[in-house]
């Protein structure tokens, strides 16, 4: 266990190595940039979405009655995920006017639909859960 | 239990969070961050090909398969990373330990953390905004998104060995017996997850899903039934390449034969159906029509086994040259093609001829070609 942990540990540092070693041709400009946008991701993730997602979560344990609650956990974390992870094309931003074969659809309005289709199936699954049976203790 | 009070962090920990829930999705989260390495590496080499390795020519779509499967599943890693970070997100409030020697401990531990979820964001978001061609820092995209892959993937090795007790003991114990709300519910929700954003955005790499896929980059849809990548214009290539006089050099060792397009046209015409695969992850099938590279290379007497460079029109952008090793030039599927999908190939796919051959990264699919000559 130990000389497994360690030879996965020194592996782990040589490609860590072979990360910064392929770093040496970068200019300033680039190194700066690169870590503006390194540190940027752990600073968006840690004191917004992070907070915000777990406000969210204690609002819903707050305000759900528990059997409802499990709906609701899958309903936001597939809700959620899915938009972040298609922020990229629900910001409008990049493609170019000279390319209508790049980011040619209509992407909020697909978005919208999915929300709320999303919702009301997710509403739905909750108030199935609440009507079939006692609710659970408190969770 | 009070329906009414007011809840705490640790209420929501004890049950969904904490090693069970982070082990679990840490398994899925490695096999994807593994593969997005493997396949991101395999485009590395394809692009900057060491003198030690020959890229096969076979299977023909086997760079559209590893560059679709590398930019899926990288999108499919985000809903999993997101679930895993905020499975350890109550250890951030973990008070330090007393003692030089574990502060150190500590201090490191956390540290690469910390370098390996700055690496990881990093490497989704960045790749995330090149395929919507949007690039709102200084950095090259490539080199640095190649650089910190291994940053990444090496933190991650490094986490695991730090934590691989933890991780043992997580997934060998017994599972607590709960109802409702628990951890199988978050793990659940997170693959649904990765599974939804996978089929709602893969449509560009699996064409039967292009309907299927409406939050996709691309629909698929272009001239002659074909996404573009660079525009003629975005590569400042329109003028040279409408030029009437415009004509094609294969040249070899001191030999040089120039050809018009009707020229070109006039010569043994081949069709083959080959895939285009761009680095960014979209790839269709189309049917190619033009003369083989090989049968112009014979036509200044250049031998079998030599690579040729080719020089594109384009005046703007990277990749205005490229190398297409011998094993290339030798395949009867490698084409300077001048027709596609039955009609004159369009002007933003490389009008008036460009290269395409079998099992090659859209980039090294050079356009408006001017020029093939041979390397010593």
């Amino acid at each position: 266990m130990t000389a497994v942990r360690w030879t996965t540990g020194v592996v782990g540092l040589v490609m860590i190595g072979v990360g910064l070693w392929s770093m040496r041709a970068f200019d300033a400009d680039q190194l700066v940039s690169m870590l503006v946008w390194l540190a940027g991701g752990v600073v968006g993730h840690d004191l917004l979405l992070a907070p915000l997602t777990i406000g969210v979560l204690l609002l819903g344990t707050r305000l759900l009655p528990a059997r409802a609650r499990p709906a609701a956990v899958v309903g936001l974390v597939v809700w959620g995920s899915v938009t972040i992870a298609t922020a990229n094309v629900l910001l409008g931003v990049g493609g170019r006017p000279d390319n209508p074969t790049l980011l040619n659809r209509p992407y909020l309005g697909w978005w919208l639909v999915l929300t709320v289709a999303w919702w009301i199936a997710v509403a739905a699954a909750a108030w199935w859960s609440v009507r079939r049976g006692r609710p659970l203790r408190d969770a | 239990m009070c329906l009414m009070r007011l809840p705490r962090v640790e209420d929501i920990e004890s049950r969904l969070t904490g090693p069970r829930t982070a082990s679990r999705l840490g398994l899925w989260l490695g096999a994807a961050f593994g593969i997005c390495f493997l396949t991101g590496i395999w485009s590395h080499l394809q692009q900057d090909t060491p003198g030690w390795l020959s890229i096969p020519t076979s299977p023909a779509s086997l760079y559209r398969v590893t560059q679709g499967v590398h930019v899926a599943t990288g999108v499919a890693t985000i809903p999993l990373l997101l679930a895993k970070l905020w499975a350890v997100f109550p250890r951030l409030l973990v008070r330090p330990p007393r003692g030089a020697r574990r502060l150190l401990l500590h201090v490191l531990e956390r540290g690469s953390i910390a370098v390996l979820v700055a690496s990881a964001i990093f490497m989704l978001v960045s790749g995330s905004l090149n395929v919507v061609q949007w690039y709102p820092w200084e950095f090259s995209f490539r080199a640095t998104h190649y650089a910190v892959a291994w940053v990444a993937t090496g933190s991650l090795v490094l986490h695991v060995a730090v934590k691989l007790p933890v991780i043992r003991a997580a997934l060998a114990g017994p599972e607590p017996a709960s109802e409702g709300l628990d951890r199988r519910t978050v793990v659940t929700a997170t693959l649904a997850a990765s599974v939804a954003t996978t089929v709602l955005t893969v449509g560009q790499s699996v064409t039967p899903l292009r309907r299927v896929s409406v939050l996709g980059v691309r629909d698929g849809d272009g001239p002659q039934d074909l996404p573009v990548n660079r525009t003629a214009r975005e590569a400042d290539a329109v003028g040279p390449a409408l030029d009437p006089g415009w004509q094609l050099t294969v040249a070899h060792d001191g030999a040089e034969r120039t050809f018009s397009r009707d020229e070109l046209l006039a010569l043994p015409q081949v069709q083959e159906r080959l895939p285009i695969a761009c680095v960014e992850g979209w790839s269709r099938s189309a049917d190619w029509s033009g003369v083989r590279v090989r049968d112009l290379l014979d036509a200044v007497g250049a031998p079998p086994d030599v690579d040729v460079r080719v020089e594109s029109l384009q005046r703007r952008g990277a990749f205005a040259t490229s190398i297409l090793p011998s094993q290339f030039c030798s395949d009867p599927r490698t084409l300077l093609a001048l027709g596609l999908n039955g009609s004159t190939l369009a002007l933003d796919h490389g009008y008036p001829c460009r290269i395409i051959a079998p099992n090659r990264p859209g980039v090294l699919q050079t356009k408006w070609v001017t020029r093939l000559e041979t390397l010593a």
